[in-house]
């Protein structure tokens, strides 16, 4: 740490007296990923408090749920987190399909995962070109851009929606994939994947990005616990958790023959990193470089399920199945599920009384949690850190504040 | 862990805690009563096997019917449910907590009934129980910094209460 030491601005001036300030940060800063507004009490460069102030984007999500049949719901978890809207929808139906006992076809299953897994890519490309944003370098941005922007021509020939897809349902997914889309499926992973060497030399290895990420931000395992983070906030502080695979049942059936690595550092070493590049020596578990790299890991985790999901989806014979009717009867009783989405464990929790219309519908936000560890983050932090810190968690404030 | 063996214990730990459960249930979930809610949310998180270090969620129920004559129909009984899902990063189990409060504190609408709060076991509860505060009026006692999170501060009512209305008028904005 000696390195921290000799440039810190925190010690060298000791004749400049600074008086303590209250700076205001957004709600329109870019920075802060959507409306959100940060209170920080500063004294010089220093942050000594801060506080978050949410809720510019909510709309009662929740209460327009109760007042509208479990399908019918589908297009409002799409505004939620709204760069990852398929794997939102799924999370809703699964939900729903838990508490009604009703199961999905073999081949509606694997267009599901297909589906969900090309929405974490595309996800992790806005949350990693968002982040290099974030820290003054515009070109990650683009070339993150570009290749989502492919992803969601195929999500458009899917379901003609490029932002808010509703494409996965209750019951399955309202409709087939078009003929020949696994093939420009196939053709975009195989001009991807050399793409993605770019984004390490762009960012992961770059000099100036290691000096803004790495030690900065640590959260420890045990606080990550606590506070309720999840995703690549909690897998980032090296907790072996990813829903996929830890889940509940109906869940993690759906990847039931899947192979995949979970992506966590074990032992100092994540898995498959010879193929990566070294973690820099002053990153430390749990700082901004190692959440950020975890994503990174994880385009590359999803990208191999793509494939797997391809060939399981191709060899399915028969028909992918209906989904289920929108005035369909929701039974007694409830039911909670979480999924593993990009930026943590959604979880939707429905109260069912015999009616199609629910009469809870509650939505538990990854990055409602995620968030409200950043007061412990960033006291004693420079001001210049906020940013890396809060770019670090990648929050979605459509989520957040429902 | 699921079955009568964990309930045991936690029953010879805190005898008289658990007022009711329902382990056959999709989520099992035990009944608990609001004094000894905190005690017994202490009692998971540090002795029990396996400990459950996480609070996921926690959300509020109100079981209440508007409509006088539906309300003559319903099976149960109106109250304010209040239901926190744990989670044990080791053991990968989940467990659910259900506490039932009156919708109003002695019956008197606008005084919301009180609940100790759990900020004390697990810093998610923080948040979470602002927004319940916030969404369905619940006085947490013993939290921090219980004030509104996603409404304005000075924004009236509990929006997911069944009986909630919603304002004409918010600083000269038009509601309905």
């Amino acid at each position: 740490m000696a390195s921290l030491i000799d440039d810190d601005p925190r010690i060298i001036e000791f004749d400049v007296r600074t008086d303590e300030m209250l700076v205001n940060m957004g709600p329109q800063h870019p920075s802060t990923h959507g409306v959100l507004r940060l209170v920080l009490r500063t004294d010089g460069e220093v942050v000594s408090q801060v506080e978050p102030h949410i809720g510019y984007l909510h709309r009662c999500a929740e209460k327009i749920g109760e007042n509208l049949s479990a399908r019918q719901w589908i297009p409002y978890t799409d505004r939620m987190d709204y760069l990852a809207a398929m794997n939102m929808n799924l999370g809703w139906a699964l939900a729903v399909e838990k508490l009604m006992k009703h199961e999905v076809s073999e081949k509606a299953r694997h267009l599901r995962v297909l589906i969900a897994e090309l929405g974490r890519i595309a996800s992790h490309l806005v949350g990693m070109g968002a982040y290099g944003l974030d820290l003054g370098t515009f070109s990650p941005f683009l070339y993150a851009f570009r290749e989502r922007e492919k992803i969601l021509d195929l999500f458009e020939e899917a379901c003609g929606a490029r932002l808010t897809y509703s494409y996965i349902t209750v019951g399955g997914l309202t409709a087939d994939l078009p003929p020949g889309w696994i093939d420009r499926c196939e053709a975009f992973l195989e001009q991807f994947e050399p793409v993605i060497q770019e984004y390490h030399a762009l960012l992961t290895t770059n000099a100036i990005f290691v000096k803004r990420t790495a030690g900065i931000g640590v959260l420890s395992r045990e606080m990550a616990i606590d506070y309720g983070c999840s995703g690549p906030v909690l897998r980032g502080s090296g907790v072996d958790q990813d829903m996929r695979r830890d889940g509940e049942s109906i869940y993690t059936a759906m990847y039931d023959g899947y192979a995949f690595e979970v992506a966590v550092q074990k032992d100092g070493h994540y898995p498959r990193d010879h193929t990566y590049p070294a973690v820099p020596a002053d990153a430390v578990l749990g700082d901004c470089w190692h959440r950020f790299f975890v994503r990174m890991l994880e385009v590359v985790q999803s990208m191999d399920l793509v494939r797997q999901a391809i060939d399981r989806y191709s060899s399915c014979k028969g028909p992918l199945g209906e989904p289920l009717k929108l005035t369909e009867k929701i039974p007694a009783g409830d039911a909670y599920l979480e999924t593993e989405c990009p930026k943590g464990q959604m979880g939707f929790y429905l109260v069912g009384d015999g009616t199609p219309i629910p009469w809870r519908a509650r939505a538990r936000s990854s990055s409602f949690s995620n968030l409200s560890v950043l007061h412990e983050l960033c006291r004693g932090c420079l001001i210049a850190d906020v940013p890396a810190i809060v770019g670090s968690l990648d929050i979605v404030m459509g989520e957040i504040d429902r | 862990m699921r079955g009568p063996a964990f309930l045991e214990k936690l029953e010879t730990a805190l005898p008289g805690a658990v007022t009711g459960r329902n382990l056959e249930a999709l989520d099992p979930w035990i009944e608990v009563a609001a004094e000894r809610l905190v005690e017994v949310c202490r009692w998971l998180k540090q002795s029990s096997d396996p400990r459950f270090d996480a609070l996921e969620c926690v959300t509020a129920v109100d079981w209440h019917e508007p409509d006088p004559k539906k309300a003559a129909k319903v099976t149960w009984q109106p109250r304010l449910e209040l239901v926190y899902h744990l989670w044990s990063t080791s053991a990968r189990v989940s467990l659910v907590i259900k506490v039932s409060v009156p919708r109003w504190k002695n019956d008197t609408p606008g005084e919301i009934p009180a609940v100790p709060s759990v900020t004390g076991v697990w810093r998610t509860a923080d948040w979470h129980e602002r927004e319940v505060f916030d969404m369905s009026g619940v006085d947490f006692t013993g939290h921090p910094d219980l004030r509104r999170i996603l409404c304005p501060e000075d924004w009236v009512g509990y929006p997911l209460r069944k009986d909630y209305e919603q304002p004409l008028e918010y600083h000269g904005i038009r509601g309905r």
